[in-house]
């Protein structure tokens, strides 16, 4: 009996350092399928919040996604609710727009209206305000924000700072 | 018994067959040369004690280094660009800052008295053909010219940094980096390419890389390779030797010799390595525990099979 | 060890069932030499007794296992385009990608240690005479169309990386099908789809690496291993004990193998990986030494000493000469080479003769190393031409 035990035991070490090895193999695959070093460096995208004039609309790219920039015009921060208002980055004392383009119905890109100063999707008429927020359905929710982090004059994005997460845990975005 | 005698001539030819192509043959193809230890014994010793100060007044006085070279450090600006310098001279000239711990101070007093010589060059810039190379010898400022070149050398030690601080990045950029490129480090021989947000601005970027390499081809008679791969594609050991002394491998090379000390070298062949060989110390580790791994798989797999037998003889004895 | 099989299996009864028991025996030999597959059947059944047929068949299973798992992992970033294939070996895969270089290493080792099993499960076939009778002639000729086929696997991988060696090695191969004094120009620009080797060169090369050939060398290794010899099937429950016995001398096979395969992988890759090939395409310069692998060296020798038509002729005569060994062997004889005639020295001077070559054809062809190559070469000649006759005086066994 002795020695059936012994040669089950050697029997099922086997099978466990078969085991060990395949899961290093695994392990070793799994990281083949990471995205690469380089591409999650790119995924930080540095905006300066300098360059961008009031009531202006410009686009910027980040993760492959638009993002919508617009600084906000004295008028506009005055026509927000409290609500609203907690949607804008305040970059020192200006506030911006900074959501990521893309309706949160079925993913296309809203234009901008600068007359009505609101987005209108082009695919079902959604329609956002300028702080975002959705005015009009089928979207279930305002733009998402990215996540951001404000350095000075300069916004890293990809980056989560206290303002982002802030938003984040008040349901602001997802 | 007469498999193993098989299994045992098979190993013996594979191993010869081995033998022949990867030891034997590779002798005869690539002639090894053995390097000099960085001793530079062909170049006149000066036998001087260098004076710091007296070497400032020369480098930024009589010795007429700032014409053409910059000395960052000390404050002084290149005169012209990259590309005009390329279009003036064939190359841009090194800034000298940390040209006193790069180089060799042997290497660096034969460059200021007669670089031609001292670059091993002659077989291009000679009295014969006409053609004079780009930087000119220094003639002496009256006094003793060993004491001179001493003292400059000696100024030029005295402001570069120390020998810890040289990094494998500083040491390429300074021994390689104006006629070398190196995509894999996003090195260009303008200095590191920078990215761009507009389209023109890396466009324009190109163009002055194109013009300098064109003034580099003008110059060297081909545009020097990328090193990105060169550690690889030659060897640690050619890639010593080539540099110490680039006429030991090609007769005639447009590659002069660099003049480096054994410690720069070793630090520009760390960057190669870096550039080349990556993942080398990860080859290494990953291996290691894989053999451990295999090894003891293979010794327990002997056993296991073993016991395997003893127990179908032992069932069968019954 | 050996011993314990036989005699067990003879106690049980069960001679029929364990093939191979008396190999030992030179007399029944031929009688019960069979080959046998491990790998396309579970239920198999084998005498314990080192094979070579089997562990050839074993090693090499392992081996193609193991090049098309790190292939897939490679072609998940490997880009055919003259721009960008060099950098996306040599940096992404080599560099980026997290255990990119252990799929690189698997698979130029795999491919550079599969021609070896390759070679030396030939000549240990050639040497043992097992090209012949009982239908094993189809077999044989299974076997030298797999090893054409892993030719052009090996060359059209080789073509990928996108170096001087790819490049210059590419130019050489394709401009044989100009034929010498035919000057088939016009063939050359359709094999490359360019009058230089471009896109259209670098892009079907990669489809005939990871698509046409592969199957080509599955269907081939299929055909390689016939129903007749793969097993014989046996119930009950001591057999199935008996069986584990051999599973687990598979087993120790391969680990082994495995012990020595990666051994490779990790310190001694070099030797699959010319280090010609990591300097980038120059088509405008020639390296100063270009030589193929070195399982193509031989026949790479042989083009050399000789004018161009005739090397030529040699050339394409040595790829498919080995095919026809079972024709040329015209012995009735099926057994090892030390019991025949003559025939015991043409084996050994091939194989030396062989190595010579190989040797030669790394080396550049100047001098002394031109005379041996000449004579090495009408050496090869002369022993293909001497076999049907020295061995129809053979005397049977």
């Amino acid at each position: 009996m002795e020695n059936y035990s012994r040669r089950g035991f050697i029997g099922k070490a086997v099978g466990a350092v078969a085991a060990v090895g395949a899961i290093a193999s695994l392990t070793a695959m799994k990281k083949t399928w990471d995205p690469l070093a380089s591409t999650k460096a790119a995924g930080f995208t540095t905006l300066d919040m300098s360059i961008y004039k009031e009531g202006e609309m410009a686009v910027e790219k980040w993760r492959g996604k638009p993002i919508f920039v617009l600084k906000q015009t004295s008028e506009m921060l005055k026509t927000l609710t409290a609500k609203q208002k907690e949607r804008i980055v305040m970059v020192g004392d200006e506030g911006f727009l900074i959501n990521i383009g893309i309706c949160t119905h079925l993913g296309c890109i809203p234009a901008y209206r600068s007359q009505s100063e609101d987005f209108l999707c082009p695919c079902h008429g959604g329609m956002y305000d300028h702080s975002g927020d959705v005015i009009k359905d089928p979207p279930p929710r305002g733009f998402d924000i990215p996540p951001f982090k404000i350095d000075g004059k300069k916004l890293v994005l990809g980056e989560e700072g206290p303002e982002y997460r802030k938003m984040k845990n008040n349901g602001i975005t997802l | 018994m007469k498999t193993l005698i098989k299994t045992i001539v098979i190993i013996l030819f594979t191993l010869l067959t081995y033998y022949l192509l990867e030891v034997s043959a590779h002798s005869i193809l690539h002639k090894h040369v053995e390097g000099d230890n960085f001793a530079y014994a062909d170049l006149e010793d000066m036998n001087k004690t260098g004076n710091v100060a007296r070497g400032e007044e020369l480098v930024m006085g009589a010795g007429a280094c700032t014409g053409c070279h910059s000395i960052e450090v000390a404050g002084m600006s290149a005169p012209m660009d990259a590309n005009m310098a390329a279009a003036t001279y064939g190359v841009r000239p090194p800034d000298l800052s940390n040209a006193g711990i790069i180089f060799d101070p042997k290497f660096l007093a034969n460059l200021i008295k007669n670089p031609a010589h001292a670059l091993k060059v002659e077989h291009k810039f000679n009295a014969e053909n006409g053609k004079e190379f780009p930087m000119v010898s220094f003639g002496g400022a009256g006094g003793d010219i060993n004491q001179e070149v001493a003292d400059m050398v000696a100024y030029l030690q005295s402001i570069a940094t120390n020998k810890e601080a040289v990094s494998p990045k500083i040491a390429f950029e300074q021994a390689c980096g104006r006629c070398h490129a190196n995509r894999y480090a996003s090195w260009t021989q303008l200095g590191e390419r920078p990215t761009f947000k507009k389209e023109q601005d890396a466009l324009q970027f190109q163009m002055n890389l194109l013009d300098y390499e064109d003034s580099l081809k003008g110059y060297l008679g081909k545009l020097p390779p990328d090193l990105s791969t060169m550690i690889r594609a030659r060897s640690a050991h050619y890639v010593e030797t080539f540099v110490e002394n680039p006429e030991s491998y090609i007769k005639g090379t447009p590659m002069p010799r660099v003049g480096l000390t054994k410690d720069s070298m070793e630090k520009v062949i760390e960057y190669l390595l870096d550039t080349g060989d990556a993942k080398r110390k990860e080859i290494k580790t990953v291996g290691i525990y894989t053999m451990l791994f295999l090894i003891n798989f293979t010794a327990l797999v002997i056993v296991w099979r073993k016991q395997l037998w003893k127990k179908y003889l032992w069932k069968d004895e019954e | 060890m050996t011993h314990s099989t036989k005699e067990i299996s003879q106690d049980d009864g069960l001679n029929q069932a364990t093939i191979e028991t008396n190999e030992d025996n030179e007399s029944n030999h031929n009688s019960t030499e069979h080959a046998h597959s491990p790998v396309l059947t579970l239920d198999y059944w084998f005498s314990s007794k080192f094979n070579f047929i089997r562990a050839t068949g074993m090693v090499l299973a392992v081996t193609m296992v193991l090049l098309l798992i790190s292939g897939v992992f490679l072609l998940m970033y490997y880009q055919p385009n003259i721009n960008t294939a060099f950098d996306s070996v040599n940096y992404t895969i080599m560099t980026e990608v997290e255990f990119g270089w252990l799929w690189r290493h698997i698979h130029s080792v795999a491919g550079s240690v599969g021609f070896m099993i390759l070679y030396i499960h030939m000549f240990v076939t050639i040497y043992e005479g097992h090209y012949k009778k009982g239908g094993r002639e189809t077999l044989w000729m299974s076997g030298t169309f797999l090893l054409i086929a892993y030719s052009l696997e090996s060359f059209s991988g080789y073509m990928l990386p996108w170096g001087q060696m790819s490049y210059w090695a590419g130019s050489v191969i394709t401009n044989l099908f100009a034929g010498g004094s035919l000057h088939l120009d016009g063939l050359v620009q359709w094999v490359r789809g360019d009058y230089v080797m471009a896109q259209a060169y670098l892009n079907r090369f990669f489809m005939l690496h990871v698509v046409v050939v592969p199957g080509v060398i599955i269907g081939l290794l299929v055909w390689h291993f016939p129903p007749k010899y793969t097993s014989v099937k046996k119930g009950g429950s001591k057999l199935s004990a008996f069986a584990k016995n051999f599973y687990s001398k598979d087993i120790m096979l391969i680990s082994m193998y495995l012990v020595f395969f990666f051994y490779l992988v990790f310190f001694n890759y070099g030797f699959s990986m010319e280090t010609t090939n990591f300097e980038i395409v120059d088509g405008l310069k020639t390296p100063a030494h270009i030589y193929p692998e070195w399982y193509f060296l031989w026949s790479y020798e042989l083009l050399r000493p000789f004018p161009i038509d005739l090397g030529l002729i040699v050339f394409g005569i040595s790829q498919i000469i080995f095919f026809f060994v079972p024709a040329l062997d015209r012995s009735p004889n099926a057994v090892d080479a030390s019991r025949r005639g003559l025939f015991k020295y043409w084996f050994w001077l091939l194989l030396i003769d062989m190595i010579v070559l190989t040797f030669l054809g790394k080396l550049p062809p100047t001098g002394m190393y031109q005379v041996t190559g000449l004579i090495a070469s009408l050496v090869f000649c002369a022993l293909w031409m001497a076999l049907p006759v020295i061995t129809k005086f053979e005397k049977k066994v």
